[in-house]
């Protein structure tokens, strides 16, 4: 087995042994899948389209039965776990969907509202931290619009703060950028690497290698259906804080340049999108 | 109760199109269910009276004697058995002209002859509500004038009640009808319901929602529904029953003895549309959660 770093095993959050999956009666699309990711860990998981990521992810968030191996997260077998217990496990799991699977019929509020009242938590508790979160993610405008009526890039950030509104241990978004521009996107990298900081494990599914190659972190990357794990590598590019929003090219080059620009500044259009990284720490 | 459906709901339930026909289905089906029972209620009322015999007639035949001087003191002697029987209201000794007319069809004018030795009659009707014990009575009867019968009209009885216990059978068979259809009605616009929202469903589940929490949101719609559609049916059962009830009270008097619906019938009228919402409620959730357990 490939552990992604010299962490005790049982540390591990994530565990596939020999893992296999198969649609029906088609080819395998994930074939003898091995690895383990350790407590507080962050992942690009990255390979061709096809590859096999999205149903990686939905084995690891338990969407999907694999067709053959082992799958223990957070340290429980899933093969084994009785069924009324999984719902317990899915709560430690944060998702950014694909395709957002944002509920039409109900506002942001709503959405951002439903793992914690799915868990059971108190309406008073609910209102107080989804109003600072919607706030947090600037769409305090927007808490009862309904998500048709919002941008792609306000439904993505709905649907972030919807993964981690019951403070999840761990984090998986499938292609969380492929909405959004490039700066967008750094941003979005930015406050995921803001809540690893906090203890959240990330795994995150992208082909922007771009993005990939400037943060470096470890990797998943995936052939297909099998799985190859690297080790973080330093990034080549310099903290996110230092880039300056506006034009993406001014950005870009003064990343590159690694000049020392102050705090996180304002996206254009759109106030305080993820504010100032500090209130994310007040908020978790 | 009122909280449990005012719940707040995660799924749009309250906007499908299909499950607006259901309130009308379960109204029908409640009014014909209320005909079934408070029909069934009343024959058992009914067949419980006859049953009891407690129809307030008797009829006291007496045997000719083998010497005719012997048939007037054996009457007197009965009817004094009669007279001595606290249960007994009244009685009448059928004169022979009318016991004559009696017999008239099955033997013409024969019986006209006096040589034919005809049975005296005895009319008896009891103190309303009494019970006799006709057993007790023909044995008295009979240590006076052996060979005399106390005609209760059991076997006329017998056959009426049980005629009237078939037709409760079949109205049990039509309340269980009632029942299946109701239940079938529940889990199509039910499982039409998942279809509708699998998507919904399906993030509800991934965030991590027990079956029971989505089954609740469906089970509440559907007792909404169930108690909306047993409302309906009991606004137009009751015109119904009430209009039976007035017809049978103008006909009182006549064979059946006195049928009317009692308070107990009304209490069960009222239940029904809380006994088809539970049904409702029952139904919907055992659907969706046998069809959650399909999922991981």
């Amino acid at each position: 087995m490939i552990v992604a770093t010299d962490r005790a095993p049982d540390e591990a959050i994530v565990r596939f042994e020999n893992v296999g999956l198969r649609y029906g009666l088609g080819p395998e699309v994930l074939k003898d899948v091995n690895f383990a990711l350790q407590k507080g860990s962050f992942h690009f998981l990255i390979g061709e389209s096809g590859a096999g990521k999205s149903s990686l992810l939905k084995l690891i968030y338990l969407a999907l039965k694999p067709s053959r191996g082992l799958i223990s997260l957070f340290d429980h077998e899933i093969a084994i776990t009785p069924r009324p217990d999984l719902p317990a496990l899915r709560r430690r799991v944060g998702v950014v969907f694909q395709e957002f699977k944002l509920l039409n019929h109900l506002s942001a509020y709503d959405n951002v509202a439903l793992p914690l009242r799915v868990a059971g938590v108190r309406e008073s508790v609910v209102k107080k931290h989804v109003s600072e979160l919607l706030a947090w993610v600037g769409l305090e405008q927007h808490m009862q619009a309904r998500p048709p009526t919002l941008s792609g890039g306000q439904q993505q950030r709905v649907s972030i703060a919807r993964a981690i509104i019951a403070r999840p241990q761990l984090l998986l978004a499938d292609e969380p950028t492929g909405n959004v521009d490039d700066v967008m996107g750094f941003r979005l990298m930015h406050l995921f690497e803001e809540l690893n900081r906090l203890g959240t494990t990330v795994v995150i599914a992208t082909h922007n290698m771009q993005v990939v190659e400037r943060l470096g972190h470890g990797r998943l990357l995936l052939d297909d259906g099998r799985l190859i794990m690297e080790s973080a590598r330093a990034k080549i590019a310099p903290k996110l804080e230092n880039l300056v929003p506006g034009s993406r090219q001014k950005a870009l080059a003064a990343a590159e340049s690694a000049a020392a620009a102050d705090s996180f500044g304002k996206y254009p259009g759109d106030s305080e999108i993820f504010g100032d990284p500090s209130s994310l720490k007040d908020y978790l | 109760m009122l909280k449990f459906i005012s719940r707040r709901s995660d799924l749009p339930l309250d906007h499908d199109a299909h499950s607006r026909f259901l309130p009308w289905l379960i109204a029908f089906m409640v009014f014909l269910a209320n005909l079934a029972m408070v029909g069934m209620l009343m024959l058992n009322t009914v067949a419980e009276r006859w049953d009891q015999g407690v129809t307030g007639t008797l009829t006291v035949q007496i045997s000719p004697a083998e010497d005719p001087s012997e048939d007037d003191p054996r009457l007197q002697a009965i009817l004094k058995v009669l007279a001595s029987a606290k249960a007994i209201d009244r009685y009448e000794v059928i004169s022979d002209e009318r016991v004559l007319k009696l017999l008239e069809p099955w033997l013409g004018g024969v019986a006209k002859s006096k040589d034919l030795p005809l049975p005296r009659l005895v009319d008896v009707e009891l103190h309303s509500g009494a019970q006799l014990n006709v057993i007790k009575l023909t044995n008295q009867i009979n240590k006076v004038a052996p060979g005399s019968r106390v005609d209760d009209h059991r076997i006329w009885l017998d056959r009426l009640v049980s005629l009237i216990r078939t037709v409760q059978t079949l109205a049990t068979a039509v309340l269980f009808f009632i029942g299946f259809a109701t239940v079938g009605t529940v889990v199509f616009t039910t499982r039409t319901g998942l279809a509708i929202h699998r998507e919904a469903i399906e993030v509800l589940h991934l965030i991590g929602a027990q079956d029971a929490y989505i089954a609740r949101q469906f089970a509440s719609r559907a007792m909404a529904l169930g108690l909306t559609g047993g409302l309906l049916g009991l606004a137009l059962g009751l015109p119904t029953l009430m209009g039976i009830g007035y017809l049978i009270g103008r006909m009182d008097g006549f064979f059946v003895p006195s049928l009317e619906l009692g308070a107990h019938h009304w209490m069960i009228v009222g239940f029904l549309p809380i006994g088809v919402a539970a049904i409702a409620t029952v139904t919907a959730k055992m659907t969706v959660l046998r069809s959650l357990r399909r999922m991981l």
